[in-house]
């Protein structure tokens, strides 16, 4: 289907706000069940859909008005991001609503909670991706073809497992370690299951705009669209697609109104239209125009954060690996439990911004990861997640004793087992030791072994006899 | 360069942070190469490490009968034969408790040489201040008998000392400012001290304080020029044993600990309050108030009235090792104070694997990373940390690991350097 002159360029923006939390002191676990702070997160929705949401749905809108069906965009809004338009800003909501009836709009599916479930099992990230692809259908009148995962992770398996969802395309980093010699501007597929489309950045001149774009000590400063379309011109001939992938708060929020980043975007179709080959196409278009050139294959997973482009950003210290644990120990009974308090908060407390707020690269690499960061260092981010998945937890237990219950019997079960197992062993060791012993008794006929074993407890009894005199001593201390 | 250097205490003859902080900078700049320095206390012990300086005790230099002309005013003065009784801290119920307890310290006083010899007047301020006073003077003799390139001052009770060699030498003064009397006061500060205070940072050529903390009260409180000021960061000496080995523990419960004198400056109370509400929810935990101090049977009362004493225990006065041993017993440390202008203990503790939790009122706060850092006062964040630590493994462990890391980097070595650097600067 693709002919030598036509190329794609595919803009997709991704629209998140976590619900943050609150300050949670340990004395509130049992007492106090509700954790965020929505003083913080309407403030800062109103800010952002201020500055960015709203001024750029209108341009965007404009745009596609304008350029009657030539200018298209991808999207992708988390679940969390649409509760919180609902709550804060439904404004925001009824734009893209009126977005996606353009038909020039793609909306992408990926998990309810922008979580790190695709890290876990296949059973749990299925089932965020359907809750928000019910999400998608109900608020926004359309359901996704294609799929993107929390920050762009993605390995083979998480490729195959979206594959299997039935979804055609995904969209991933153009990390230089996957790619090689490998050019991003391609369409590549997934090594597990080839009918998923993988869509990679390009990193160079996504982040062109999306970080350097105001930077004056830039080589490229200032950044004209004209100047953009130049560039996309100086790229190897053969490229078939580019794709430009950044936070959609770049406009009007990281990018600031006064920097021309608006005025940079209303001239962007133009430039590319009039003077490139490039046609604007939504990732499922690309999906479908295109024949993927090869497989990519990505054995560990990736991601578009930090210079690393890895899963450090959430997981690469104790503290982030111990609350993610922690979190996902209890998903089995958060699901058989299903009380819909448990589930939203559930949901909540899955978002990767709450792991990301404790990434210890902060005291190094910090500009990013300070970025609308409710904490002073990732200590506090833990210490207060924690305690919040402490309360969470008592609540479980109190709440569904029942399934508690048949856990602590599966439990209790399983390790009998493990003792009776332990058991036989033992009882083994035991009759061979005794046969042993009795042939020793036979040649020598020594007491040895007896006296050994009374010289053990006698030990055993004076440590704890010390541990006693000690309490005491610190008891009449304190009496003084 | 040969640097004159006034202090107060010399290991191991210490009673606080003072002598540990100014022990520890001389050695770093004995490790530089240039560097040779005279260190003189009021009063030598003879037991002093001297490999890395040359130690005079003042109460060891002959003066009396000697006259010695100050080149300022060409006054003279006949100098007088000293002994001395002499501690750093200006809280009269220590200096009391001092004076009771150290038999020895009287018999010094009696031991005088008859001939220029000086009655004290007994109570504390006079006797305190007259000290100082007659360290001055010896100093100037010190002074006057030594070549030297720059003087170096550390806290008030020398500062006169270092405005009476520069009286002689015309060399340069640089005054090392441990803490002010508005951090051992509570801001109710004593005139006399601060006046003291004041000369000595007004006299110096150049003013080096332990934090931004101290450097901000300089400023700010003593009207001193902040060109004049440098902040130069106190470290630690590196483990002396290698090989850190976890006491034997009575009991399995998890241990915190505060660490010091038990005064209003170390914020004792904020400490028991934040341990009432973590034993509201953790049974298996014990607290250990360890020193001693004019405010210690208020706390003894209070944790009486919160009904914790089977949880919550006094030691009293630590010393040398049982210092050590107690940190190895914790699982958490707090050091809570209202005003530290450094705080070298936390520091110590992290050295010994403990995770620390300091106040955002200290100095040290300023140069770690890895630590709990709470306003003095928020006894409910502190609470929350201690409760933290102690139920979430995996933030101990960081913090143990990372601390250590962080703590290994403060070299004395690094703080020599930069005060050298302020030498060189004074000495042009």
């Amino acid at each position: 289907m693709s002919s030598p002159q036509k190329k794609a360029l595919c803009l997709y923006f991704e629209v998140h706000q976590p619900f943050r939390l609150r300050r949670y002191r340990f004395f509130e676990m049992g007492n106090e069940h509700y954790y965020y702070d929505d003083y913080m997160n309407e403030s800062i929705m109103r800010k952002v859909a201020e500055l960015c949401y709203l001024p750029a749905n209108r341009l965007i809108l404009d745009l596609i008005h304008k350029h009657k069906g030539k200018f298209r965009v991808t999207f992708s809004l988390t679940g969390m991001v649409i509760d919180q338009f609902r709550l804060y800003a439904p404004e925001v909501l009824d734009s893209f609503r009126e977005m996606a009836s353009t038909g020039c709009v793609e909306f992408l599916a990926e998990t309810n909670s922008h979580s790190l479930s695709s890290l876990t099992n296949r059973e749990i990230f299925m089932r965020q991706v359907s809750t928000h692809r019910n999400k998608m259908i109900e608020y926004l009148g359309v359901e996704p073809t294609s799929i993107r995962n929390t920050e762009l992770i993605y390995s083979d398996e998480i490729g195959s497992w979206m594959a299997d969802m039935g979804f055609k395309a995904t969209v991933t980093e153009g990390a230089k370690h996957i790619l090689g010699w490998k050019s991003p501007n391609f369409l590549y597929c997934n090594t597990i299951n080839p009918r998923l489309k993988v869509l990679l950045r390009n990193y160079q001149l996504s982040d062109d705009i999306a970080f350097r774009f105001s930077n004056p000590g830039w080589s490229g400063y200032p950044l004209t669209a004209d100047k953009y379309a130049g560039w996309l011109n100086e790229l190897d001939p053969a490229s078939e697609i580019v794709n430009i992938f950044m936070d959609y708060e770049t406009f009007g929020e990281h990018q600031k109104k006064e920097t021309g980043i608006f005025d940079f975007l209303r001239y962007l179709p133009d430039a590319i239209l009039k003077k490139t080959p490039y046609n604007f196409m939504t990732v499922t278009e690309v999906a479908d125009a295109f024949q993927p050139v090869s497989v990519i294959h990505v054995p560990s997973p990736i991601s578009w954060a930090d210079e690393e482009r890895d899963l450090t950003a959430w997981m690469g210290n104790d503290l982030q690996t111990a609350a993610v644990t922690k979190l996902y120990s209890l998903s089995e009974r958060v699901m058989s439990c299903g009380k819909e308090a448990l589930i939203r908060d559930w949901i909540y407390l899955q978002a990767s911004d709450h792991f990301y707020y404790m990434s210890t690269k902060f005291f190094s690499d910090g500009a990013v990861h300070a970025y609308f960061n409710p904490y002073d260092n990732p200590y506090q981010a833990f210490l207060n997640y924690m305690n919040i998945l402490s309360d969470f937890e008592i609540r479980l237990n109190s709440e569904c004793p029942e399934s508690d219950h048949d856990t602590e019997l599966a439990r209790l079960n399983k390790s009998v087992e493990a003792r009776d197992e332990i058991i036989r062993q033992l009882e083994l060791k035991v009759s061979k030791i005794e046969k042993e012993y009795s042939l020793i008794q036979k040649k020598v006929g020594s007491e040895k072994p007896v006296k050994k074993v009374g010289a053990r407890a006698t030990g055993v009894k004076g440590k704890s006899e010390k541990k006693t005199t000690e309490i005491k001593k610190s008891k009449a201390g304190s009496k003084r | 360069m040969r640097v004159l250097m006034f202090g107060w205490e010399f290991p191991p003859h210490i009673a606080g942070g003072l002598g540990t902080a100014s022990y520890g900078l001389t050695r770093g700049l004995a490790a530089l190469n240039d560097i040779e320095v005279l260190f003189v206390v009021p009063k030598a012990w003879g037991d002093e490490d001297q490999n890395i300086v040359r130690l005079i005790g003042a109460n060891t230099i002959p003066v009396a009968f000697k006259t010695i002309r100050y080149s300022s005013t060409l006054r003279s003065v006949e100098k007088i034969e000293v002994g001395s009784k002499l501690v750093p801290y200006t809280d009269p119920e220590d200096f009391w408790k001092m004076t009771r307890s150290n038999i020895s310290d009287t018999d010094v006083l009696l031991n005088t040489n008859n001939e220029g010899k000086i009655e004290f007047s007994g109570s504390y301020g006079a006797t305190l201040l007259d000290e100082i006073q007659k360290y001055a003077i010896v100093s100037s003799v010190i002074a006057s008998e030594n070549q030297f390139d720059v003087i170096h001052a550390h806290d008030w009770l020398a500062y006169p000392a270092g405005i009476a060699a520069k009286a002689v030498s015309g060399k340069p003064l640089v005054i090392h400012v441990h803490a002010t009397d508005f951090d051992r006061s509570g801001g109710n500060v004593n005139p006399q001290v601060f006046k003291i205070e004041k000369e000595g940072m007004e006299y110096a050529d150049k003013i080096i304080t332990v934090s931004n903390l101290t450097r901000d009260i300089v400023i700010k409180k003593y009207g001193i020029k902040p060109s004049k000021v440098q902040t130069v960061y106190n470290a630690v000496e590196p483990m002396h044993f290698t090989e850190v080995t976890k006491p034997f523990r009575g009991v399995s419960d998890k241990i915190v600990t505060f660490l010091g004198r038990i005064t209003m400056q170390k914020g004792p109370e904020y400490f028991i309050e934040a341990a009432k509400m973590v034993l509201s929810k953790m049974s298996d935990v014990r607290f250990v108030m360890a020193g001693s101090g004019d405010m210690m049977e208020k706390m003894i009362r209070r944790a009486a009235s919160l009904n914790i004493t089977d949880r919550f225990h006094f030691t009293g006065f630590l010393r040398g090792n049982d210092v050590f041993t107690m940190l190895g017993m914790s699982d958490v440390y707090v050091m809570p104070s209202v005003s530290e202008p450094f705080g070298i203990s936390p520091l110590e503790a992290m050295q010994s694997n403990v995770p620390v939790i300091i106040s955002k009122q200290s100095g040290v706060a300023e140069v770690l990373t890895h630590a709990v850092k709470v306003d003095f006062w928020d006894i409910e964040a502190m609470a929350d940390a201690i409760y933290g630590i102690l139920s979430y493994p995996a933030l101990s462990k960081t913090f143990v690991q990372k601390g250590k890391e962080e703590v290994d980097k403060l070299k004395w070595e690094k703080a020599a350097k930069q005060v050298h650097d302020i030498y060189l600067r004074v000495v042009k």
